[in-house]
C-alpha cells in the first residue's frame, strides 16, 4: 500500500504549506505593526516629556498640593495590580510572562498580609484570572492592539477614582517594556501614588530656573496636571506593551514559518522516498514476474504463443473421412 | 525675534514652528504671548488657540482643556484634545451640537452636555473661521 502512504503525505504537506502561508502573513503584519507602534511611541514622547517638565517647574515653584495622588503610603493595606496583556495569543511567551510576574507579585503581597486587587487590560489576563477564581475589579479589552489616548484615559480614570477614594492604597503596574525589536522586559512599576522625587528631579538640567507666572495659582494647576500625568504614563505603558506584543508575535510567527519550512522539507523527503520505494517494488514485481515466466520455459522463444500450438493438431489421428482438399 | 511654538497632544505633535504671536484661553481668560513674554504656566479651558505666523498666516486650533507653558521664547501648548482647523469635521461637529441641544431639554446631566455643546460650537467656529 505504498501509494496510500504517499497520498497521505502529500495531503499533510499541503496542509503544512497552508499553515505556513498564514504564519508568514501574520509575521509580516506584526512586523509592520511594530514599526507603527514605534512611531506612536516616538510621537507620544514630546507630550510626556513636556508634562513632566511642567510638573517639575510647578514643584520647583513650591506648588504644594494635598492631592492624594502624591500621598505616599509606606505600608499600603490594599494594593491593586494593573496587569497589561494582549487580547490574542500566538505571541510566544508574551502573555504568560506578564501573568507569571503578576502572579508572583500578588503572592508576595498576600504573604506580606496585604489585600490585593486586580485591574486587567487584555483578554488573556482577563480569562486567566477569571479561570483561577481571582476577583477582577475591572477589565478592559480590545485596546491593546492599537491603544489610543482615549483608552489610557478610560483605564486611568477608573484607577484614579479608586485610588482617590482610598479603596486602593497603592497601584502597581505590570506590563512589558519595549527596548528594541529584540529586547522586551516584563516590569512591575509603581503607578500610584505618583513618584514625587522623579517629578522634582526632572527639570534641574536646564540652566537657571525661570520665575514663572501662574494662572491660576500653581497648586490649582498641579491639581489638574497630575491626572493628565497619570494618563500619559499609562498611555506610554500601553504603547510599550503593544509594541512588545507585536514584536513577540513577529518572533513567534517567524519561528512557526521556519518550522513549517523544515517540516515541508522533511515530509517531502519521506514522500519522495515512499514514491521511490513503490516504483522500485513495482519494477521488482515486473522483473520478478518476467523471470518466473522465463524460468518455466527455458527459451524466450517459448513465450511466443503460437509455438505452443502444434503445427498440425490432427495428424496424429486416423481419419475416418479423407481430407476434402486432398 | 520670534516664538518657537509647539502644539502637542498626548498622541503626537500637532503643529510646531515659528510664530509672532500666540493667543490662548486659560480658565481665567484669554491671554496672548509675544516674544520675550515672562515665563508663564497656565491651565487652558475649552477654547481656541490662535498662532499668528511671521508671514501673516494664521493657524487655528480647537483645544479642549490642557496647559500652556512659556519660557525663553518657547511656547508649548499641551492639550488633552486638540484639533487643527483643517482637521475638523464640520458636519460631525454640527451633528454633535444638535445632539447636545436636543438632549439638553430632557437630560439631567447638564454639566456634561454644556461642555459637549461648548466643544461642538468651538469646533464649528474654528473650522469656519479658517
Amino acid at each position: 500500500m505504498a501509494g496510500g502512504q504517499e497520498r497521505i503525505l502529500r495531503r499533510r504537506i499541503k496542509s503544512v504549506q497552508n499553515t505556513k502561508k498564514i504564519t508568514k502573513a501574520m509575521e509580516l503584519i506584526a512586523a509592520s505593526r511594530i514599526v507603527r507602534s514605534q512611531q506612536r511611541v516616538a510621537a507620544a514622547r514630546p507630550y510626556a516629556e513636556q508634562i513632566t517638565n511642567v510638573i517639575g517647574n510647578l514643584a520647583g515653584a513650591g506648588a504644594e498640593v494635598s492631592s492624594p495622588l502624591l500621598q505616599i503610603n509606606d505600608n499600603p493595606a490594599t494594593i491593586a495590580f494593573l496587569v497589561i496583556t494582549g487580547d490574542r495569543g500566538l505571541a510566544g511567551a508574551y502573555n504568560s510572562n506578564v501573568i507569571r510576574l503578576a502572579e508572583r507579585e500578588i503572592r508576595a503581597a498576600k504573604a506580606a498580609g496585604q489585600d490585593t486587587r486586580l485591574v486587567v487590560v487584555g483578554k488573556k489576563a482577563q480569562s486567566y484570572f477569571r479561570f483561577r477564581g481571582e476577583a477582577v475589579d475591572a477589565s478592559f479589552v480590545g485596546m491593546t492592539d492599537l491603544p489610543t489616548y482615549e483608552n489610557a484615559r478610560e483605564v486611568a480614570s477608573f484607577v484614579t477614582e479608586k485610588f482617590e477614594s482610598g479603596e486602593y492604597e497603592a497601584v502597581q503596574l505590570v506590563y512589558t517594556q519595549f527596548f528594541s525589536v529584540g529586547t522586551q522586559r516584563v516590569v512591575s512599576a509603581r503607578f500610584m501614588p505618583l513618584d514625587r522625587s522623579q517629578l522634582e528631579a526632572a527639570p534641574a538640567s536646564e540652566g537657571p530656573k525661570p520665575a514663572y507666572e501662574f494662572e491660576p495659582e500653581p497648586g490649582a494647576i498641579l491639581e489638574r496636571l497630575l491626572p493628565r500625568y497619570a494618563e500619559a504614563r499609562l498611555f506610554a505603558a500601553l504603547l510599550d506593551a503593544s509594541a512588545s506584543e507585536h514584536a513577540n508575535r513577529q518572533r513567534a510567527m517567524k519561528s512557526a514559518t521556519d518550522n513549517a519550512d523544515d517540516l515541508i522539507t522533511r515530509l517531502s523527503r519521506i514522500m519522495n522516498r515512499a514514491r521511490q520505494d513503490s516504483i522500485t517494488s513495482e519494477i521488482m514485481e515486473i522483473v520478478g514476474g518476467a523471470e518466473a515466466l522465463s524460468a518455466d520455459k527455458g527459451s524466450p522463444v517459448d513465450l511466443l504463443l503460437d509455438r505452443t500450438f502444434p503445427p498440425d493438431l490432427f495428424e496424429q489421428h486416423d481419419h475416418a473421412t479423407p481430407h476434402a482438399h486432398q | 525675534m520670534t516664538l518657537q511654538v509647539e502644539l502637542v497632544s498626548p498622541e503626537r505633535i500637532l503643529w510646531s514652528g515659528e510664530a509672532d504671536m500666540v493667543i490662548a484661553r486659560t480658565i481665567d481668560g484669554e491671554i496672548a504671548f509675544l516674544s520675550n513674554h515672562a515665563p508663564f504656566i497656565g491651565a487652558l479651558g475649552i477654547g481656541r488657540v490662535q498662532i499668528n505666523l511671521p508671514d501673516g498666516g494664521v493657524v487655528r486650533a480647537a483645544v479642549h482643556g490642557g496647559f500652556v507653558e512659556v519660557s525663553n521664547n518657547k511656547v508649548t501648548v499641551l492639550s488633552d484634545v486638540a484639533e487643527l482647523s483643517g482637521d475638523i469635521d464640520v458636519a460631525r461637529a454640527q451633528e454633535a451640537l444638535r445632539r447636545a441641544e436636543t438632549s439638553a431639554q430632557s437630560d439631567a446631566n447638564a454639566e456634561e452636555l454644556g461642555a459637549a455643546k461648548l466643544r461642538a460650537e468651538l469646533r464649528i467656529a474654528i473650522a469656519t473661521a479658517a
